[in-house]
Formats: C-alpha cells, structure tokens, sequence
C-alpha cells in the first residue's frame, strides 16, 4: 500500500515572473492538490488614504487615479460621486455621457487585458499577443477622447475636463467598428477553441452560494451565477438612459467568467455607440464653489466590480476622511473557495481569474504583534480599558 | 575600465535581458512594459526581453515608488543581478516617487536605494506617467548607449 503524499508548502511570490505586482502565495499541498492557500498583500501599500487627506478636492481626482492604473476612470468617478453627494451638485447632461463613454472604454481595455493575460498564464501565447494587439485599437479610442492612453484625467468635480468635439463622433464609431469585429470573432472564437476549453471548464469553481457568502462582486460574481450589477442596482452615470444587459453565467468555473468578460465587451460596444447617438449640446461641467461639511458616498460599476468611496468633510478644502473599498477587496478572499482541491498547475489560473490588482486593494496595513495574541485587543477589551482607566484617574483624585 | 568589463558592456549591448521589479507601482506602467512587447511595438525585435530572475537580466526595470515592504526586495534584486548592469527608473513614481512622495509608507526613490548598494551604478531615467511606448523605445536606446 503506498503511502499518501507529504505535505509540503510551495511559496509563490512576492516577485514571481508572472505576477505583476508585488503579493506572496503559500500553498499547501499534498501531491498536485491544494488543501490550504494563505496570501499575504501589503508591498503596493502606499498611504493613499493618507495623502488624500492633505490634498484639495481638486488634486485628490489626480490622486485617485492612480490607486490603480487599470481602474483610472473608475476610483475618481466613484470620489466625485462622492463628493458631489455631499455637496448635492447636479452634472450636466452631456458630461454625464462622456463620463459613461470612457467608462465604457476603459471596461472594453480592462477585459481585453484581462483575456490577454488568461491565456499568458496557460501558456497560450497566442491569446496573450492577439488579445493585446485587439485592445490597441481601445488605447486608440481613449486617445482621442482624453488626450491619453492611460491615466485619463476626464473626471472634475461637477462635470468633466474636457469636451467631446463633434468632428471625432465619426472617427471614434469608425474605430468602434473596428473593435467590434474583433471582439465578436474573440467571443465566436473562445468556445470553439478546444485548448482554451479544455484548461477553463470545470476549473476554480465558485458556486452561487459560496460568491455569496465571500461577498464577491463584479464579474467573479456574475460568473457564478450571482446577478449582481451595481450600473443595473443603483443606476447612475448614463446606464438608466441607455439598453444594455447584465451579462450572467451559471457554471462558476474560469470558463464562465471569461464568457462573462467577453459578453460584456460587446455591451461596452452597445452603450458606447447610444451614448454617442444621444448626446445632447450644452455645458459639460457645473462649477462647484464649495463643499459644505457633511459625509458623502459614492459607488461606481468598475470592470472588477464596485467601487466605493466614502468622504467625510469639516468645510475645509481637503476632507478629513476619505475611504476607499476596491472590488478587488471582496473577491480576493474567494479564493479560500475556488483554490482548494485545485491541481496546483490551475491555482495559478483560478488566482488570475478574478482579476485581482493588489494596488487598488492595499489600503491598510495591520501589524500584528509577534510575541503573543494576547496584545491584540478586541473592540470591547479597549473600551474596557478606557473605562478603567477612568475609574483609577477618579480614585487618585 | 579593463578589457574584461568592456567585453562585458559589449555583449550586453546586443540582446539586453530585463527583469521587471515593481516596487509598489499603480500597474499602469507595467502593463505599458508589457505593452512594449506586444505585437504593436514588438520591442522583442530588438532582443529585449523579460525574464524571470534578476540573475539572467542585464537591465533591472524597476517602477514604482519604493515602499517600506518592497525596499529590501529591491536591494536583494540589484545584488543578485551580475555586473555590469543597467538600472532603469521607470515613471514619474520611479524617478521622483511622484504623487506618492509624502506617503507614511513610502521610503524614498528607487536611485537612492540603488545608490546606497552601489553608488557607481548605472541609472536611467525614463519619466512620465505612465511612459508612452515610443519613449519606452527611445529609453531602451538610451540605456544601451550609457552602457
């Protein structure tokens, strides 16, 4: 009788020539099966937070941005919403549409990187190349309408930066065209391909109760089943104005959620080209004098799923709080779920198909003393403390 | 410099090997390293190419301001990469530490730790937020002439 394998620990990170942040993974396995994955994060963490608070509302748009390089549109728009929660600012009608036409493009480079990097990570080197070279023409698009590829700078409180000049509708639907086909053939062509088939069905299975029960968000979420939408829930930007459809898949796999992905290229398409239809002329911002004190919250429907943000003013011209939750934050836990009882050639694949980006997740840092647990105090044990320390404060008196 | 490391500067100058270090960069830059790559600016025709341990490159690209937790790596990285070698300060972060500058958690830029492990070592750096593919190109010609 042979005896069960060992159990040996397989540290994967934090610099591992297919990640491209900074995070280290240690699985435990026995054999090629996964039984436990601990993870720890907290190399991109750079005090966002922080600085937000000693910054004017102006900057902080600059600021936001760049929690996360793919996500550029989606953190401000969730801050301006935010903030123009607190300070009840109505947005024009024409900003609100080119808002929602580079969020839009943004999700169409967003899942175009994402389907890239899938097949880099099961050695299709193809997908990888052809994926990237389609999303070209996206960065294109962007151009045009921000003036550039990356990091976009559209958002400002009250309205957008800068207008869409009528002489680019054409050019831009021309370029739509263009994308388009190529996301078509991508959609037509995933399910006919039998190795992407083959390394994507069945793998890193979520169920719908268990995309629940982590909380995910997006299409991690979607994929499973989940019909969660935070652009169909709580509808803003130009999405109540505009037909589209959330795009869900039932089976939880990898598979579903590449679907997913690509299913809702073809929507980005769609709202794109309305949006484009529908404009209307008129102012594209709404001056905003001042911020009077209160909170605010503002979500937005990222590619990865919702982002929020929360800011909390005294008046002044920075805020004293400014809270960020990242969709990446919900779904990277999930992995507890999906990871275990993997083949560990397909961990890697699971980890990736949620699209994580451990930037837009580090917001804090804990320290966790090593000597003993005891240190770590839980809410009511600090209360306890105060209070007593009150009590011996009186009894010298 | 002896025949040895110009022998050395000579070969590396042919097909420069690079390992990508993010020190807590926003992905934006390295999906535009990546970009490079890609089909529509084929850097790879040059014999660029990345690598998966620091001790195959010739060129460390290193993006991001550097933060408490990925300071150590760095350092370990520049030490386990054979001389001579070139470092490449990648973006606004890797030049200034740009926007990050002021961070709790951000421990100062990527020259500075470079120069506390070598202060002869070779540094370029490429600015902007993130650097266009052209000037990506254009950085890569650059450093291959410094070498």
């Amino acid at each position: 009788m042979s005896k069960s394998p060992e159990k040996k620990v397989i540290p994967f990170g934090p610099y591992h020539p297919v990640l491209e942040e900074g995070e280290l993974f240690e699985l435990t396995v026995r054999g090629e099966v996964v039984e436990e994955i601990y993870w720890k994060t907290g190399y991109n963490h750079r005090s966002i937070e922080t600085i937000a608070e000693t910054k004017t509302y102006d900057q902080i748009c600059f600021l936001v941005e760049r929690i996360c390089g793919i996500c550029s549109h989606s953190h401000p728009y969730g801050f301006v919403r935010a903030v123009e929660d607190l300070a009840e600012v109505e947005i024009p009608e024409r900003a609100v549409y080119i808002r929602t036409i580079v969020a839009e493009l943004e999700r169409l480079h967003s899942h175009l990187l994402w389907m890239g990097l899938a097949g880099h990570f099961i050695g299709y080197n193809t997908v990888f190349m052809w994926g990237w070279k389609y999303r070209e023409p996206v960065l294109d698009i962007l151009e045009e309408v921000t003036g550039n590829r990356q990091h976009y700078a559209t958002l400002k409180i009250g309205g957008v930066r800068r207008d869409l000049e009528e002489s680019k509708y054409e050019k831009i639907l021309d370029m739509l065209d263009d994308v388009e086909e190529k996301c078509r053939m991508l959609l037509e062509a995933v399910p006919e391909d039998p190795v992407l088939k083959s390394r994507l069905q069945g793998v890193g299975v979520l169920t719908e109760q268990e995309a629940r029960d982590w909380g995910t968000l997006g299409p991690t979420a979607r994929g499973s089943g989940y019909d969660i939408d935070v652009r169909r829930d709580h509808p803003h930007a130009a999405y109540d104005w505009v037909d589209w459809d959330v795009c869900v898949e039932e089976s939880g796999d990898v598979y579903a959620k590449t679907m997913v992905r690509l299913r809702e290229n073809m929507e980005s398409i769609k709202i794109i080209r309305q949006c484009i239809d529908q404009m209307v002329p008129g102012p594209i911002e709404n001056e905003v004098r001042e911020i009077p004190p209160g909170e605010g919250i503002g979500t937005y429907g990222a590619p990865r799923g919702e982002t929020f943000h929360y800011v909390a003013s005294d008046g002044t011209n920075s805020p004293i709080r400014h809270k960020v939750r990242a969709p990446s934050f919900n779904n990277v836990p999930s992995f507890e779920a999906s990871c275990i009882g993997e083949e560990i050639a397909d961990v890697l694949l699971t980890l990736a198909a949620v699209d994580p980006c451990y930037s837009c997740t580090e917001r804090s840092l804990k320290l966790t003393p090593t000597s003993s647990d005891e240190r770590l105090l839980t809410p009511r044990q600090l209360l306890e403390a105060s209070r007593n320390k009150t009590k011996e404060l009186i009894d010298q008196c | 410099m002896n025949w040895k490391e110009r022998l050395a500067r000579w070969g590396i100058k042919r097909s420069p090997w690079v390992y990508h270090v993010n020190t807590g960069a926003c992905n934006n830059c390295d999906i535009e390293i990546l970009d490079v790559l890609c089909p529509r600016f084929d850097a790879e025709r040059f014999g660029i190419k990345l690598v998966g341990t620091p001790r195959h490159a010739d060129v460390l690209l290193v993006s991001g301001p550097v933060t408490r937790h990925t300071e150590q790596p760095l350092r370990d990285a520049y030490e386990a990469t054979p001389k001579p070698c070139a470092v490449v300060a990648f973006g606004a972060c890797g030049c200034s530490s740009g926007i990050f500058k002021d961070g709790l958690n951000v421990n100062g830029t990527v020259d500075r730790v470079i120069r506390e492990e070598d202060p002869e070592a070779i540094i370029t750096y490429v600015p902007g937020c993130p650097p266009r593919p052209e000037a990506i190109i254009s950085a890569a010609v650059k450093t291959l002439e410094a070498l």
